[in-house]
Formats: C-alpha cells, sequence, structure tokens
C-alpha cells in the first residue's frame, strides 16, 4: 500500500491532507501527517492578542479536529529525512516509511541569531508577536506602557505574512489614540527593505500610510545586533535605533531538519519548482507553505492556493503523468489598517498590488489598496472561515490564480526610478 | 527593455539600470558600473563580485546579504564597508546581475 507522508499539521499539512485523503483511494493508499503536538494555532489571530480583541484561547484547536478520517495523525519531534531511504525520523528514535513526502512544516522565528535580542531585555522591553507567548507577554507590556520610543522592526526577509509588522504598526498607532496617549510616543517602523512595502505601488501607498499617522520609517536598515545596555538596535553601517519598547520579527528559518537532512537553501526552506512545488533534488518529495523557497508571499493564503493546484498535480505525478497545473504565485491578504478598517492586496510572482475590487472586477466587494471598514470586518471574519472551510478542505469560490480583472495598473512613468 | 551606453559598453537594463543580460557583462564594464555609483573596485570587491557572478550561474538569481555570507563566506559587515548602505544591491549591479528579489 502506498504511503503518503505530510510533515506538519499546521495551515498547509492540514489542507493537503485532508484534500488528498479524499482524493486518494482508501483502499490502495495510506495518509499519515506528523506534529509534534496537538494544539493548531491560528497564526494572523496572533495579531489582535496583545490588543485583548482575541484571547489566547480563541486562536488555538486540537489538531485531530481538523484532520479527516482516514487520515492518522503521529504526535513527535521530526529530527531528519532521510531523502534517499525513503524514511523520516524522530527524535524519540521512531522511523516513518514513505512513498510519497510532502514537507508543510512553516517557518520560525529565531531570535537566537541575532546577538543581543536574547539578553536581558528579552520579554521585558523585548517582545515578538510571531509566537502566542509573545503575543500574551506583549499585550502586558503594552498594559504598563505610558510613552517613550516604542519601535516595530523587521530583522531580515523573507517573513511569514510581511505585512503583519505593518499592521502591527497601524495597531499600536489606533491603540495609543484612544488611550489618549499617542503624543507621547514616537512611533518607529524599522525595516531592511528601502520602504514600506516589498513592491512599489503597495510600498508607496503603505509608506504613505505611515507618513500620514507621523510613524518614522528607518529603512535600509540591517540589524547586527542588539544593545541591551543602551537599549537600541544597531546596524551593520553603526546607525542606531534606540527603543522603549521593541516589537521585533526576528530572523526567520525553515524547520532546522531540513537543513541537517540536506533539503535546504541557506535558510533552510526547501528548494522546490516554484511552479510545481516538487523537490529540485527528489522526484517523490514535495513542500508547501512556508517551509518552501519559492518566492511567494510566505502566507496562509498562499499556502490555500498552492494546495488548489497541487493536489492536481500530485495525482497526476504519482500515476506517472506530466503536472499540468502551475502556480502562480497568488498571495491574497487583508492589512489591518486600525480604527477598525482594512485594506487588501491581491498579486502573485509577476504582478504586484495594485488598486481596484475583488474578487468580483467594479463589484468587489472588497476594495484593494483602499482602506475600508468591509475589509477589516473580511479580516475579522476570516478566523471562522479558517476553521470552518479552509482547514477541512472544503472549496473556498475563490480562483487559485490571479486575475487582473478590475485592476487599475498605474503608468510606468509613475515608477520612480530608484538609485541602485 | 531598455539599454543604455555606460563607457562605450552597449547595454540592456531594467527601469532601475540593472542589467538584464549577465551575458553583456565583463571586468572593464565592472569597472565601469562601479564608477557609476562611485565605487572604486579593490580585490576585495572582486572577491564578492565572481562569488555574486558564480551563484547567479549557479542558482539563476543574485544572492541576498545572509547567502553571501553563509554560502560564499564573505561577512556582512564587510559587505557594508564595501557597497555601503545597500550592499546586496550595489553588489549586483556591479556584477552585471538583476536586482536581488526583494523577498516578498
Ligand atoms: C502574526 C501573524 C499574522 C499572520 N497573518 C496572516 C494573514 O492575515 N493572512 C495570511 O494568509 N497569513 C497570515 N499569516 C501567515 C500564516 O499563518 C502562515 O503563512 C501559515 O500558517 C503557514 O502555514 P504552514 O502550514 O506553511 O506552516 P504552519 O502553519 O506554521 O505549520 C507548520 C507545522 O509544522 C510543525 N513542525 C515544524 N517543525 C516540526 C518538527 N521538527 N517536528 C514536528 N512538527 C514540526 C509545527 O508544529 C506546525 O504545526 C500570519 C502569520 C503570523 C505569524
Amino acid at each position: 500500500m502506498p504511503k503518503l507522508l505530510v510533515l506538519g499539521a499546521g495551515t498547509a499539512g492540514t489542507m493537503v491532507a485532508n484534500k488528498l485523503r479524499r482524493r486518494l483511494d482508501r483502499r490502495e493508499w495510506q495518509v499519515a501527517v506528523v506534529d509534534r503536538d496537538d494544539a493548531h494555532h491560528y497564526r494572523p489571530g496572533y495579531l489582535f492578542v496583545p490588543f485583548g480583541t482575541y484571547r489566547a484561547e480563541d486562536v488555538v484547536r486540537s489538531r485531530h479536529h481538523f484532520l479527516a478520517d482516514g487520515v492518522d495523525l503521529v504526535l513527535g519531534e521530526i529530527d531528519r529525512v532521510d531523502a534517499d531511504g525513503d524514511e523520516v525520523l524522530l527524535a524519540d528514535g521512531r522511523r516513518l516509511a514513505y512513498d510519497y513526502l510532502v514537507i508543510a512544516t512553516g517557518a520560525v522565528t529565531r531570535p537566537d541569531q541575532t546577538p543581543g535580542l536574547l539578553g536581558r531585555e528579552w520579554r521585558r522591553s523585548i517582545f515578538d508577536f510571531y509566537t502566542l507567548d509573545g503575543a500574551v507577554a506583549l499585550g502586558e507590556a503594552l498594559a504598563g506602557f505610558d510613552g517613550g520610543r516604542l519601535v516595530v522592526h523587521v530583522t531580515e526577509m523573507p517573513i511569514t505574512c510581511p505585512v503583519a509588522p505593518l499592521e502591527m504598526t497601524f495597531l499600536l498607532d489606533a491603540w495609543l489614540r484612544t488611550r489618549g496617549i499617542r503624543d507621547l510616543v514616537d512611533l518607529v517602523y524599522v525595516t531592511p527593505l528601502d520602504g514600506a512595502f516589498t513592491r512599489p505601488v503597495a510600498s508607496a501607498h503603505l509608506g504613505g500610510m505611515l507618513e500620514d499617522r507621523g510613524i518614522a520609517l528607518e529603512a535600509d536598515f540591517a540589524v547586527e545586533r542588539v544593545d541591551p545596555e543602551r537599549k537600541a538596535l544597531v546596524s551593520y553601517d553603526e546607525r542606531e535605533v534606540p527603543f522603549d519598547l521593541l516589537v521585533t520579527v526576528p530572523l526567520m528559518t525553515g524547520a532546522g531538519f531540513v537543513g541537517r537532512s540536506g533539503l535546504g537553501d541557506e535558510l533552510d526552506y526547501v528548494r522546490v519548482d516554484p511552479h510545481t512545488l516538487l523537490s529540485v533534488d527528489h522526484d517523490n518529495l514535495f513542500a508547501i507553505g512556508d517551509a518552501c523557497d519559492i518566492p511567494a508571499s510566505k502566507a496562509g493564503s498562499v499556502a490555500h492556493f498552492a494546495v488548489e493546484v497541487f493536489v492536481d498535480n500530485f495525482v497526476q505525478h504519482v500515476r506517472g503523468l506530466a503536472m499540468t497545473g502551475s502556480f502562480d504565485g497568488h498571495a491574497n491578504c487583508f492589512v489591518e489598517s486600525g480604527d477598525d478598517k482594512a485594506l487588501l492586496i491581491d498579486f502573485n510572482y509577476d504582478t504586484e498590488p495594485l488598486p481596484g475590487k475583488y474578487p468580483l472586477p467594479v463589484l468587489g466587494p472588497l476594495s484593494l489598496l483602499k482602506e475600508t471598514r468591509a475589509n477589516h470586518l473580511g479580516k475579522l471574519a476570516f478566523r471562522h472561515v479558517y476553521w470552518n472551510v479552509l482547514l477541512p478542505g472544503r472549496r473556498v469560490p475563490l480562483p487559485a490564480s490571479m486575475s487582473m480583472a478590475g485592476k487599475h495598473a498605474p503608468h510606468e512613468d509613475q515608477h520612480e526610478p530608484q538609485e541602485a | 527593455m531598455p539599454t543604455t551606453t555606460i563607457d562605450g559598453h552597449r547595454i540592456q537594463v531594467d527601469p532601475e539600470g540593472f542589467m538584464t543580460d549577465p551575458a553583456e557583462w565583463s571586468e572593464p564594464l565592472a569597472e565601469a558600473l562601479a564608477a557609476q555609483i562611485g565605487l572604486t573596485l579593490t580585490d576585495e570587491h572582486w572577491k564578492a563580485i565572481r562569488f555574486a557572478r558564480q551563484d547567479f550561474a549557479d542558482q539563476g538569481e543574485s544572492p541576498t546579504l545572509r547567502r553571501a555570507s553563509v554560502v560564499g563566506g564573505l561577512p556582512t559587515k564587510s559587505l557594508f564597508a564595501l557597497f555601503p548602505q545597500k550592499p546586496a544591491k550595489k553588489l549586483a549591479y556591479v556584477a552585471g546581475l538583476p536586482k536581488p528579489r526583494g523577498c516578498v
């Protein structure tokens, strides 16, 4: 009986297992998923935890609950993949053989990689919000914050959900205003990019939103270390950004076992073909979601659109047929902007986020690159969609490929040529 | 694709001035490109440029700073000294490679 093994029961792994369980004959195929624990986190919810919109319990559920009948959940820490021997080794010594492997173990923050970050200020004046503990601790710190330099910081790209730090900044700005202490705070956004975001139109738009809110932008900042004595970020070119409270997104990498297994790039992301997600080295190994090295956003929406294309391809591949689907890097992200509003951006490998309407051209109801209340409601409603529609692998009536319908591309000549 | 002439070399570039055909690059051209952004190339620069060219040939992508340090053994600090402010971009520019993908 051929065996499909999925590593990681997060967003991508759960969808893959559930969808393929339905597509692969039960009398023929065994499907198993490995994860270290039974706690599935709705990670987009972390953003709202420091502000009390969600409590920690609102964003965690049992993984068992979401896996279809006929999918085995193996609990254990993955230590290594022996891709030549078609086996996965767990830390407790168990060995799991497979015929086909899908790596969906996501990305993790690595605060240990920046000198000084885990020093005495960690979780005293320095917080992350990409872990649930971090988001809860940040909430506690904010409750006692009454003014000073509040710095939101991204260490290095790529990161999961590249808009999340901007959303955090906008939410902090709005929260400080409701508390009546915005005037007592210098709010600073520090990024290794040359602007607020990666792609020019959205970067200019989001950069304008920072400016409107009186948030300082410190661009091209490659952090070398954190100085806990002086409470400052120090860059490789010796610039300093002092802080009273730092909200940082540490360096992110794929799971350590990917590197140990010789499957990763320099950040432990699995090397795959960007259109089929098939490993560049092994013909029975795929990687999907944050774990792979495709040049798309690391986002749940990307995982979702990629799964749609991947499932058909997988079935073709195991039958010895050519894979006909081609993933285009489609991403679709709500960007919370504070005051119960949000923007929506929709883009892919080739096309940057542009203004327009989504999902229906002209009608929307959602507006692209524009702050609306409907977008905010969409973002909040998404938690329900995530648990009830997306994870169980039910059909979402959104096309996997990006569409240009309803989008306006600004004229080429509006692009500011940048200095090299 | 626009073309431009730098120091007598006719080359294809993208709207931001990055070369789009690595085959059009040559060592004398690198000197000219470096001069465009105010750099004079030293042996240390050349070490970085050779790594970037080779890595692009292997990977099909301009190296990031992390890649240059992890794979190329070029410390980030020294790349900042060699190519001030925007080392990954300036290195790709001088090495005749596309702009490093602004990871999305
Ligand atoms: C603050 C925040 C906000 C976000 N907001 C959005 C948003 O608005 N929209 C959006 O689309 N996306 C958003 N995202 C991104 C989204 O959450 C991720 O892209 C998505 O979870 C990636 O799915 P994945 O399956 O690749 O990885 P994950 O969901 O992280 O799953 C990986 C799984 O692998 C397991 N694992 C890893 N290593 C091992 C090991 N060695 N042994 C055993 N198990 C292991 C982990 O336990 C985990 O369950 C956000 C993320 C964050 C952090």
